[in-house]
């Protein structure tokens, strides 16, 4: 393999852990070096990252693709700790590589000032995403949560002040009690099994006695908890939109991917339980709970987003409508579903992302006071207006704001759902899989679409329209209301970031077709994990020539 | 010893929960250190609890697995200790800057109007 040497694949762990370890070395003045240096490893891990995307989707079974097991210590696999590369996760990679670039390039600008070792953080919170999205045991993925969650507190600190130390200490405190949870459900499955590999888990979970099943169960479900804690499920969720908008703007962008850390868990390991035939009463009781779940977060991340007076907490709502759409679609547990569920994952988090520089730039010109105001003179005044009057007028208006106004409005499309751009075609792509279960045109689909469709359908549409309102009522404040409106004075490194997330949305669009086919053949490996397993048991250590050490 | 350890578990457990949904930063801090510690010896117990055996395997030799304490939750334990220490001090500084910026220990910042 010439597109996949075997050890790139260790590469996404590595290279940002070594670059942030050696920016320790220099002092936090040298920030032009310590930028470029970052901005350099993320483009690298980008590279590698798209290479490892390749190399999984190219060849190989159709079912899994060609899954690539790296072992570390080059132990014999059920012992072994390992990397395992498939299509969702080299997937998951290059999102967050993709992700890094703007926000260290938006970093640049300012943010880097504000407080020390910014760029240290920043490459070791990349190191535990892509540890987390390649392991293929649970200790590990604990460990990596660590790592991420211990650069994201400094991240979310970068900056000081008192908002920013309070809403810190929530999501310190919470993430705390999680990782204890993580480890109380870790170890019951340990406990159970004797197995901490995931693959080697979904073998042994079969032959478990009936009377250690509740034990394992039970660890399954506070595991679950623990996930759903940092995907943002309701009730889970109080911490999330305060958390999200007291961050700083750089590090709020990366963190729209952390949410989804929980739910990429939650997809690989939920998919896994089942096809090891977690008994069907708790299986679908899972499932359910997923669904529902989803479904509350949607509601509640549909009224927070209405409810929104100022720009980042409506963005940290948006976080949750995306996070319960996602976990609905997973509990729905279709195949053509997962697939439109990925595709969303994908674009909504390029949005949020995009979203979350934007908002900083849009609100350097306003104070929130009158932000406030605004909201109630609104309510008692005139109504909506139309999303697509912004592009026209954005001609008369000063370059800036002619800039920041369209892609304000692009954001406003993105999050509402409205074609042409992704945020449509995923939802678009997740409902027709749940209309018609058998494919389209697919025999017998007239009668089976449940209520449990019906429903989510519903909450789509309207948290889409939600958004759509509450963007273009924050648009028309932001951009038409005031008067002696400040044009905020934007660097060009900082509006670019923006803009080159949303060219990947575009680009999203124009190559929707190879993208959702890529989609459909990860979903399709996920349902059907066995040939994941295979490969990951039976990967042989490595033959050393030499005598041992 | 099962129960004795048990027992252990379950108050440190309990203690711990009661003390993080306490208003106090410090309680906060102290409840999760509690919890961690419970955590710990609830991964320990996972391994079976087991007297006098040693968790390393000698050489080649055939050996009986019954006779060998279970290595691994040791190592999960360590490492799980290590990272909890790492995080408790990290959120003792969180702690104290909040006590600085916001003058009170209240985990909202501020004193609840009696």
């Amino acid at each position: 393999m010439i597109a996949a040497p075997e050890h790139l694949v260790i590469a996404p762990v590595v290279l940002p852990m070594v670059a942030g370890a050696l920016l320790l070395f220099f002092d936090d003045r040298e920030r032009r070096l310590k930028a470029t240096i970052s901005i350099l490893t993320a483009v690298a891990l980008l590279a590698i990252s798209v290479m490892l995307l390749i190399g999984a989707h190219a060849d190989g079974e159709a079912g899994a693709g060609r899954v690539a097991v790296y072992l570390v210590g080059n132990w014999p696999p059920p012992f072994a700790i390992l990397l395992v590369l498939d299509r969702l996760s080299a997937m998951m990679l290059v999102l967050s590589s993709v992700l890094a670039i703007p926000a260290l390039a938006f970093s640049v600008g300012r943010w880097q000032k504000a407080g020390p070792h910014f760029h240290t953080l920043f490459l070791f919170l990349l190191m535990g995403l892509n540890g987390a999205f390649l392991t293929g045991d649970l200790f590990n993925l604990f460990v990596f949560f660590e790592v991420m969650l211990a650069a994201s507190y400094g991240l979310a600190l970068h900056g000081s002040g008192t908002q920013r130390v309070r809403a810190g200490m929530h999501y310190i405190a919470i993430n705390l009690a999680a990782s204890l949870l993580f480890l109380i459900g870790v170890a019951l499955i340990y406990g159970v099994t004797g197995t901490l590999n995931m693959a080697d888990l979904i073998l042994r979970i079969p032959a478990v006695a009936a009377e250690s099943r509740p034990m394992l169960e039970a660890g399954a479900a506070i595991l679950g908890v623990a996930f759903l804690i940092k995907a943002g499920m309701w009730p889970l969720s109080f911490w999330l939109p305060t958390m999200y908008t007291a961050a700083p703007a750089p590090v709020a962008a990366i963190f729209a991917i952390m949410s989804k850390v929980g739910v990429y868990v939650i997809l690989r390991l939920s998919l896994l339980f089942s096809a090891a035939g977690m008994p069907e009463g708790t299986s679908s009781f899972g499932w359910q709970l997923l669904f529902l779940g989803g479904l509350a977060t949607i509601a509640f991340g549909t009224i927070g987003v209405l409810a929104s007076q100022a720009l980042g907490r409506l963005a940290g709502y948006s976080v949750l409508v995306s996070s319960g759409t996602l976990l609905a679609a997973i509990g729905l547990s279709q195949t053509g579903v997962t697939a439109g569920a990925l595709f969303y994952l994908v674009s909504s988090t390029l949005t949020i992302s995009a979203f979350f520089l934007l908002i900083e730039l849009v609100e350097r010109g306003q104070d929130t006071l009158a932000n406030v105001l605004a909201v109630t003179q609104e309510a008692f005044g005139e109504g909506e207006e139309d999303e697509e009057v912004e592009a026209e007028v954005g001609v008369t208006i000063p370059g800036t704001l002619a800039i920041l106004g369209i892609s304000f409005g692009l954001c406003a499309i993105l999050l509402a759902g409205l074609p042409p751009l992704p945020g449509f075609l995923a939802k678009f792509a997740m409902l027709t899989a749940m209309f018609n279960p058998a494919g389209l045109g697919g025999a017998g689909t007239e009668a089976e679409i449940g209520q449990a469709t019906w429903w989510l359908t519903a909450l789509l549409i309207v948290s889409g329209l939600s958004a759509l309102i509450a963007m273009s009522r924050a648009g028309i404040r932001a951009f038409w209301a005031p008067v002696d409106a400040v044009v905020p004075r934007v660097l060009l490194i900082e509006i670019l970031p923006v803009g080159l997330l949303l060219a990947a949305t575009v680009a999203l669009t124009v190559q929707a077709g190879p993208v959702m086919r890529f989609m459909e053949a990860t979903a399709e490996g996920l349902h059907q994990p066995w040939s994941y397993v295979e490969k990951v048991m039976s990967q042989p250590p490595t033959v050393r020539p030499e005598a041992e050490r | 010893m099962e129960l004795v350890l048990s027992l252990g578990i379950g108050i440190l457990t309990g203690s711990g929960v009661w003390l993080i949904l306490r208003p106090r930063t410090y309680q906060v801090i102290i409840g999760l250190a509690l919890l961690s510690y419970a955590v710990n010896l609830f991964i320990f117990s996972m391994g079976r609890l087991t007297v006098n055996a040693p968790p390393v395997l000698p050489g080649a030799a055939e050996i009986d697995p019954a006779a060998f304490t279970d290595p691994v939750p040791q190592a999960l334990v360590l490492t799980a200790i290590v990272i909890g220490f790492a995080t408790t001090a990290l959120f003792l500084v969180v702690l104290l800057a909040a006590r600085g910026l916001t003058g009170t220990d209240h985990v909202d910042g501020r004193e609840p109007e009696r």
